[in-house]
C-alpha cells in the first residue's frame, strides 16, 4: 500500500498516540481537534499512570495489575484488551520516560511510583500532580516533529460533525466545521479514529473540560455505531464543587497519605483543624481496614454519599467531607502533589497544607462508550497489527480513549485512564493501517459524490440551525439536562427517578426544536455549533439513562439500592453458600455488555455475554 | 451537590462587567456592559457562562453571547488567557471576590483577533518548532527506560515543563508586537528545558541555532515582565539568561571552530 491519508479526531493522549503510530509508519494524518491539541482534556489528569514495573520490592507483576483492573471494574471490562494493556504498561512508561516526561524520581535516579486506589501496590508513575499534562505535552512534542516533517496536518478549532460513508456503509471520511470561519468541509480518509473523550458535560458540571460534550460519540451512535455500557459513569469521590465545574482533587492526595473524615458530632460547628483527633470519624479506614482511603472510586463515592445524605453527617450538615493532608510535611506535599494543592488554594482561597479540604463526589469519567472489538492471540492479548483492534461496528471507523467502552468495565481504577488512552492509540494506529491495506479498494474509489452530498447535508443542517429563533436558550437547556442527570443518574439510582429523567430528556428534545440560535453571524459562531452539539448530548443522555434503567443490579459504579444483594453472613462472602448462590444468579443474568443501537424513539438495547479467557469473575469486596 | 450553596439574599447582588465586543478584525470594537448575579466562588468564566444563558446587556437589550476560549477551568490547559482589569491572566482562576468592579475583560492585544475575547496564538506553537522543543526519539518501540535523573534535576525540569503556552509572557513583553516575530520567553524556556534533559542535550546545538534565527533570543529587551505574569511561576528570566550564555558560547564556537570540526568529522584526507 502506498502511503494513505488517515483522520484522527481528537488531540488528547489517545488521538496523539494514534497519530504518532500512523506517522511513524509513513502515513499521512489529519488531526481534527476542537481546541489546539495541547489544550485537550488529557491535561486534567493529575495522579499518574499505572504500570507493574515493580521497583519497590513488592513483587508486583502485570498479572496482578490485570486482576486489580478486572476486579476494580467488577469483571465487566473486555479481558483481552485489559491484559494487553497491563502487559504493555511498563514499556509505555519507559517510552514516555524516553520522550522526556518529567516523572518524579527516587534518590537513585529511577522512576518513582506511588499508590493509587483499588490496589495494594506502588504502581503509579507520576509527574507531580499534573501527570496528564506532562504526558500530553510529550506526545504533542513528538507530533510537532511529524508536523514539521510534513506527515501530520493539524486542523485545530475544527469540530467533527459526522461520517462520510460509501454505498456499502464503509466510513471513508468525515465532515467537519471550522469553528472560526464556520466553513464546512469533508476529509477523505482510509480510516477514521474517533478519540474524542468522554461526555462529562452531559452531566452539566463535572470534573471534565468544557469541550467534553460527547457530541462526536453521540453523532457516531446516531449514524449506526453501537454504544456499549453507557450506564457506567464514574463519580470521583473527591472534587471541589464550583459554579462552572467540579474541580478534581486527585486520588494521589490519598495515595500520599491523605485521609477522609467527618466530625463525630453531627453539625459540629468548629473549623476542621480545631477538631481533636479522637472526635474525627475516619469512616473509610474504619470500614475498609485493608484498603482504607484507597478503596476504588465507586466504593468511596457511595460511602461519602451515605455519610452525607443518609446519616446527615456531612461537615456542617452539608454535602461535604474533609480530605486532610495537614499531617503531611508541606515539603513532601509540594514535591509530590503541588499541582492540586495550588488548585485548592487558588479556587477555594484556603491553604490545604494548613486546613483540611472540603470535598464532595463529582461526575468524572464514562467507562462506557463506542463498542470496539479486539483480535486476541494465543496469549489472550490483542494481536498488534490486526485491523480488528479498536474497530467499531462500522467498517473504517475506529475508537480509542475514553470514547471506547472496553478497558474499565463497571468502574475504572485511578491512573488506568492515561494508560488505556496510550495503549489504545498504540494498537489503534496499526489497526487502521492494516484495515486500509486489506481493503479491496481505497476510499478514493467511491468518487466525489458521497463527499459532496455529505457536505450539502451538513451545510443545510447548519443553515437550518442558524434560522432557529424560538424562545428556548440552548445553554439553559444544557443546564437543565446536567442538573437532572447529576441528580438521578450518578451515585445512587432508582428506577422511578430514571423514568422521570427519560421523560425530562424527551421534554428537552421537544424544546430543542424551539431553540434560539442566539447568534446568526458567520464568524466564530459558538452557539451555532453548540445547538448542534446539544442534540447529540441529549441522544447520549438518553442512552446512558435508558441503559441504567434496564440494568436491575448493582455493579461497580452502577448502584441501585432496590437491587442489592443481601449482606453476606460471613466476612469473606465466598464462605456464605446462600450468598454465593445469589451472586451466581446475578452473574448469569447481568455479567453482560450492554449494547445500544440508535432508533428514533428510544435506543434498541441488547446484551452480550462477556468472554472471560483471562480471569474467572469472582465476588468483589474490599473489606 | 454544592456545599457553597448561595443563600437567596446573595442572588440579588449583581456584578458589573465591561466586555470587549468585536465581531471580527475588520469590524469596529466596543465595550458592552453586563450585570451578572453574584454567586460565591464565581469566576470570570462562570460569569461568561451566565451571560450565555441570558444574553442581555446592562441596558436590557438582547445581544449575542460573548465568544471566548476556555477548556479545563483549572488553570492547566492555557486556553482562557485574557486581559482582566488591564492585567493579563487566566480567566478561570480569576475569582470575582478578588477583582474590583467594573470587571473589564479585553482580548490579548499582541495576537490577531478572531472575535470578542478570542485571539490566534499559533505564533507560539510555531516558535516551538523553531526551537525544536522535543526529544529526538528513535521510535516508539520499546527500548527500555530513559536515562537516570536526580530528583533535583527532575524538580528543575518539571517546573519548566508546566508551561501551558497560555501567552501571558508574550502579552506582557514590550518586545512582542502584533507584527513582529519575537518568539518570546515561553519558547526560550522550552529550549532550555530540552537542553537540560540528558537525551535532549544531544541536540542542544539545533535549539541554540533556532534561538539565533530571526525573532530569536537577541530580541529580548530584558524588561522582565514575563516572569511577573507567568501563572505557573516559571523562572522565565533565569531561562533567558541561561540560554543567552549558551547562545553566546555557540556563536564563539561557530566563529572559531566550525571549519576544524567539519574537517575532523569528514575523516582523514
Amino acid at each position: 500500500m502506498a502511503a494513505g491519508r488517515f483522520t484522527v479526531v481528537g488531540g488528547g493522549l489517545a488521538g496523539l498516540m494514534t497519530a504518532i503510530k500512523l506517522a511513524e509508519a509513513g502515513q499521512h494524518v489529519d488531526i481534527l481537534s476542537i481546541v489546539p491539541v495541547k489544550r485537550s482534556h488529557s491535561v486534567c489528569a493529575q495522579g499518574g499512570i499505572n504500570g507493574a514495573v515493580n521497583t519497590k520490592g513488592e513483587g508486583d507483576h502485570p498479572d496482578i495489575h490485570v486482576k486489580d483492573t478486572l476486579r476494580g471494574g467488577d469483571f465487566l471490562a473486555e479481558q483481552t484488551s485489559v491484559k494487553g494493556m497491563c502487559y504493555a504498561a511498563p514499556g509505555i512508561i519507559y517510552l514516555l520516560d524516553r520522550m522526556g516526561v518529567t516523572f518524579n524520581r527516587t534518590p537513585e535516579g529511577l522512576l518513582d511510583f506511588r499508590r493509587f486506589g483499588g490496589t495494594l501496590y506502588n504502581r503509579t508513575a507520576f509527574a507531580g500532580a499534573t501527570t496528564g499534562q506532562q504526558l500530553l505535552y510529550a506526545l504533542d512534542e513528538q507530533v510537532r516533529r511529524y508536523e514539521l516533517a510534513g506527515l501530520v496536518t493539524k486542523y485545530e478549532y475544527w469540530e467533527w460533525l459526522g461520517m462520510v460513508k460509501d454505498e456499502t456503509g464503509r466510513c471513508i471520511g468525515s465532515v467537519a466545521v471550522d469553528l472560526r470561519t464556520m466553513e464546512i468541509r469533508t476529509f477523505l480518509a482510509e480510516a477514521v479514529m474517533l478519540a474524542t473523550g468522554g461526555p462529562g458535560i452531559v452531566f452539566g458540571r463535572s470534573t471534565n473540560s468544557v469541550i467534553n460534550t460527547g457530541t462526536a460519540a453521540g453523532r457516531a451512535f446516531m449514524e449506526g455505531a453501537i454504544y456499549a455500557n453507557g450506564e457506567f459513569i464514574q463519580v470521583h469521590p473527591t472534587s471541589i464543587p464550583g459554579e462552572d465545574k467540579l474541580r478534581l482533587m486527585s486520588e494521589s492526595i490519598r495515595g500520599e497519605g491523605g485521609r477522609i473524615w467527618v466530625p463525630k458530632r453531627r453539625g459540629d460547628p468548629r473549623p476542621g483543624k480545631e477538631i481533636p483527633e479522637e472526635e474525627r470519624w475516619y469512616f473509610l479506614e474504619e470500614k475498609y481496614p485493608k484498603y482504607g482511603n484507597l478503596v476504588p472510586r465507586d466504593v468511596a463515592s457511595r460511602e461519602i454519599f451515605h455519610v452525607c445524605r443518609d446519616l446527615k453527617m456531612g461537615v456542617g450538615g452539608r454535602d461535604a467531607v474533609y480530605l486532610d493532608v495537614t499531617h503531611i510535611p508541606a515539603s513532601v506535599l509540594d514535591a509530590k502533589i503541588k499541582g492540586v494543592m495550588e488548585i485548592y488554594e487558588k479556587f477555594v482561597g484556603e491553604d490545604p497544607r494548613k486546613n483540611p479540604m472540603l470535598i464532595f463526589p463529582g461526575m468524572h469519567y464514562s467507562m462506557g462508550g463506542l463498542y470496539v472489538t479486539f483480535d486476541p492471540g494465543a496469549n489472550n492479548e490483542p494481536i498488534v497489527g490486526s485491523p480488528k483492534n479498536q474497530a467499531t461496528n462500522i467498517p473504517g471507523l475506529y475508537a480509542s480513549g475514553e470514547v471506547d467502552y472496553a478497558y474499565h468495565g463497571a468502574n475504572r481504577l485511578g491512573a488506568n485512564s492515561l494508560l488505556s488512552c496510550i495503549y489504545a492509540g498504540q494498537i489503534g494506529g496499526p489497526a487502521m493501517i492494516a484495515y486500509a491495506k486489506n481493503a479491496a479498494q481505497s476510499s478514493t474509489a467511491a468518487g466525489t459524490k458521497p463527499f459532496e452530498s455529505a457536505k450539502k447535508q451538513w451545510t443545510e443542517r447548519f443553515e437550518n440551525i442558524r434560522k432557529m429563533e424560538g424562545d428556548e436558550n440552548p445553554y439553559q437547556l444544557a443546564r437543565e439536562l446536567g442538573d437532572v442527570m447529576t441528580e438521578n443518574v450518578t451515585v445512587v439510582r432508582y428506577n422511578d427517578r430514571l423514568k422521570k429523567t427519560l421523560e425530562k430528556i424527551q421534554e428537552l428534545k421537544n424544546r430543542w426544536s424551539r431553540c434560539n440560535v442566539l447568534d446568526r453571524s458567520n464568524n466564530a459562531n459558538r452557539s451555532l455549533s453548540f445547538v448542534n452539539q446539544l442534540w447529540n448530548m441529549l441522544e447520549l443522555a438518553q442512552v446512558i439513562t435508558f441503559c441504567a434503567l434496564l440494568r436491575d443490579e448493582c455493579r461497580g459504579a452502577h448502584f441501585k439500592p432496590d437491587f442489592q444483594l443481601p449482606q453476606p453472613k460471613t466476612r469473606d462472602p465466598r464462605e456464605d453458600p446462600e450468598w454465593m448462590n445469589a451472586w451466581r444468579s446475578q452473574r448469569d443474568r447481568w455479567l453482560k455488555i450492554t449494547l445500544a443501537r440508535y432508533d428514533k424513539e428510544q435506543p434498541q438495547v441488547t446484551y452480550e455475554p462477556i468472554p472471560t479467557p483471562v480471569i474467572e469473575p469472582e465476588p468483589r469486596w474490599y473489606a | 451537590m454544592d456545599p457553597s450553596q448561595p443563600t437567596p439574599s446573595q442572588e440579588k447582588r449583581f456584578v458589573t462587567f465591561r466586555i470587549w465586543r468585536q465581531q471580527s478584525p475588520d469590524h469596529e470594537g466596543r465595550f458592552e456592559e453586563f450585570k451578572v448575579p453574584y454567586r460565591q466562588r464565581a469566576n470570570v468564566i462562570s460569569s461568561l457562562m451566565e451571560i450565555q444563558r441570558r444574553p442581555v446587556n446592562a441596558e436590557g437589550a438582547v445581544t449575542t453571547p460573548v465568544v471566548w476560549d476556555s477548556n479545563c477551568l483549572e488553570e492547566v490547559c492555557g486556553s482562557c488567557t485574557m486581559n482582566i482589569n488591564g492585567k493579563v491572566r487566566m480567566a478561570c482562576s480569576s475569582l470575582l471576590d478578588r477583582l474590583t468592579e467594573p470587571i473589564v475583560l479585553e482580548p490579548l492585544r499582541k495576537f490577531p483577533l478572531v472575535r470578542d475575547l478570542v485571539v490566534d496564538r499559533s505564533r507560539m506553537f510555531e516558535a516551538l518548532k523553531q526551537v525544536k522543543a522535543w526529544i529526538n526519539l528513535d521510535g516508539t518501540y520499546n527500548l527500555g527506560p530513559g536515562p537516570r535523573q536526580s530528583p533535583k534535576d527532575q524538580a528543575r525540569m518539571y517546573v519548566l515543563s508546566t508551561c501551558m503556552t497560555c501567552a501571558c509572557c508574550l502579552e506582557a513583553c514590550p518586545q512582542v508586537t502584533l507584527g513582529n516575530k519575537f518568539i518570546g520567553a515561553a519558547a526560550i524556556s522550552q529550549a532550555r528545558l530540552f537542553n537540560m534533559h540528558p537525551t535532549g542535550k544531544l541536540n542542544a546545538e539545533d535549539r541554540l541555532r533556532g534561538l539565533m534565527q530571526e525573532g530569536g533570543i537577541q530580541d529580548c529587551g530584558k524588561a522582565q515582565n514575563c516572569v511577573q505574569v507567568c501563572p505557573k511561576e516559571i523562572p522565565l528570566t533565569t531561562s533567558i539568561a541561561a540560554m543567552n550564555r549558551e547562545v553566546t558560547k555557540q556563536v564563539v564556537k561557530d566563529l572559531f571552530f566550525q571549519d576544524t570540526e567539519a574537517q575532523a568529522a569528514s575523516g582523514p584526507a
